[in-house]
């Protein structure tokens, strides 16, 4: 008799391309704001033979933990936007109280936020491994490793990000809280650069960085979904 | 859908909403309580108070934003909590902040929206003319006024075939020919058995239109 409690699964699927669609025009209509983490990324990289040392042995040294470190950061300052802007223009509310499911809307942002921030940066990394004389060995780790890391790392931000997105001035707040979960994802990833160099295989570290993001897709979303609910119900 | 055993006269005699006696508070500071009232199909209803009586608080509630402290919201007889999805896809909310997203153009701003309305009708372009905002379509949002912002808003009125509108301030910024036409709008939707929530501090050109003043139930 009273309508359906489950919404049609095409009418879902249509909602989810239209939010990842609308993401994207966004992202490219904001490309000055999307190109800020990635010119950070690269003007550090840049820094670091001026500051440390332009000496190729100790600069080897230091490629995998220093790409992996500016990588996560350039998540990290990407992830505060996350919901902002949908928050305070009102789209947020409409997708909460949307019918369709929270957590595969939720799923659809961090998407589009991966593609804009993550893949630029994997991208990008075998130019800042040339910048920081990387062994030829690392360049093939470096970029599954940030391709898996950087996936892991904007789930895990977008818990933070949808904690912190009432709160004014959230961004200290949202380093705190995701912080402590970047963490294995940085360790392992810079050490799969690292076992590579050292002419070890990376197998193993690639595999435990892809079981992380496995594991934060399945529970980010969800996790996500509900901490915008606590949010907006201030 | 309705009950089709039921006969239209007594559906339309049964309360389609109800409140029973909520009350919220937030952070445990009371705000409002013993709020009752039941609404039919096709009634318009003005909930009215001064600033910060809870107007907006009581429409995010009914819109299941925020859920009643104490008290419990019926929808079609049946308690919020047990139908929330076929009851979120039979609601249109618009709150104060309008929704939309002011890098985009009107059409886009639609265009997105339209598969969270999962019985949509008729196109964005309608729904867009049908404001006042025909040759604006593909403008962004930014460059519009406020004004024709709130329009972009009120276009999903047009393209939703929800029962229940909740509206918090639907006339800010609407200039007095978008007034007569939304008024007119939402009497069509009533007259066609739909229910309308709204607040609002103009008067309204309609009439029929129960009011619902909030305060007897703000907690000092």
């Amino acid at each position: 008799m009273s309508a359906p409690d489950v919404v049609p699964t095409l009418a879902t699927g249509r909602a989810f391309r239209a939010l990842l669609a609308r993401d994207l025009t966004l992202a490219f209509r904001h490309r000055g704001e999307m190109a800020n983490p990635l010119i950070f990324f690269v003007m550090v990289a840049t820094l670091i033979p001026l500051g440390v040392t332009p000496e190729s042995r100790q600069l080897a040294v230091l490629a995998p933990g220093v790409i992996w470190v500016m990588a996560l950061l350039a998540s990290l300052l990407s992830a505060e936007s996350l919901f902002l802007a949908d928050y305070r223009d009102g789209t947020l509310e409409q997708l909460v109280l949307s019918p369709q499911p929270l957590w595969l809307m939720v799923l659809a942002k961090i998407t589009v936020h991966w593609l804009v921030t993550g893949l630029p940066l994997t991208l990008l990394s075998p130019l800042l491994g040339i910048m920081l004389s990387l062994p030829a060995a690392g360049f093939g780790p470096l970029m599954v490793s940030l391709a898996l890391g950087t996936a892991a790392l904007s789930m895990i931000g977008a818990i933070g990000a949808a904690l912190t997105v009432a709160i004014s001035r959230g961004g200290l707040l949202l380093s705190l809280i995701v912080m402590p979960l970047y963490m294995p994802v940085l360790i392992f990833g810079a050490s799969a650069v690292q076992l590579a160099v050292d002419g070890m295989s990376p197998a193993g570290n690639l595999a435990v960085l892809g079981a992380l993001l496995a594991f934060s897709c399945l529970l980010s979303p969800f996790a996500t979904a509900g901490a915008l609910r606590v949010s907006l119900h201030g | 859908m309705a009950p089709t055993a039921m006969p239209e006269p007594l559906l339309r005699a049964s309360p389609i909403l109800e409140c029973c006696d909520i009350a919220f508070e937030r952070d445990f500071v009371p705000i409002f309580s013993g709020l009752s009232f039941a609404l039919r199909r096709g009634e318009m209803l003005q909930v009215s108070g001064a600033n910060g009586a809870g107007k907006t608080t009581l429409l995010r509630m009914l819109a299941t934003s925020l859920t009643p402290s104490t008290g419990q919201i019926l929808w079609r007889g049946e308690c919020l909590e047990r139908c929330r999805a076929a009851y979120r896809s039979d609601l249109i909310y618009l709150g104060h902040q309008a929704g939309i997203k002011a890098e985009l153009t009107p059409r886009e701003n639609l265009h997105w929206l339209l598969p969270f309305h999962p019985n949509a009708s008729g196109s964005a372009e309608e729904a867009l003319s049908a404001v006042g905002l025909s040759g604006l379509e593909d403008s962004p949002c930014v460059t519009l006024s406020a004004g024709q912002q709130r329009r972009v808003a009120l276009a999903r009125l047009h393209l939703s075939t929800a029962t229940l509108w909740i509206l918090d301030e639907p006339f800010t910024a609407i200039d007095r020919d978008g007034v007569s036409r939304l008024e007119q709008l939402m009497r069509a939707h009533t007259s066609r058995g739909g229910v309308v929530i709204l607040t609002t501090h103009q008067p309204l050109g309609l009439d029929g239109v129960r009011l619902l003043e909030m305060e007897p139930y703000v907690c000092a």
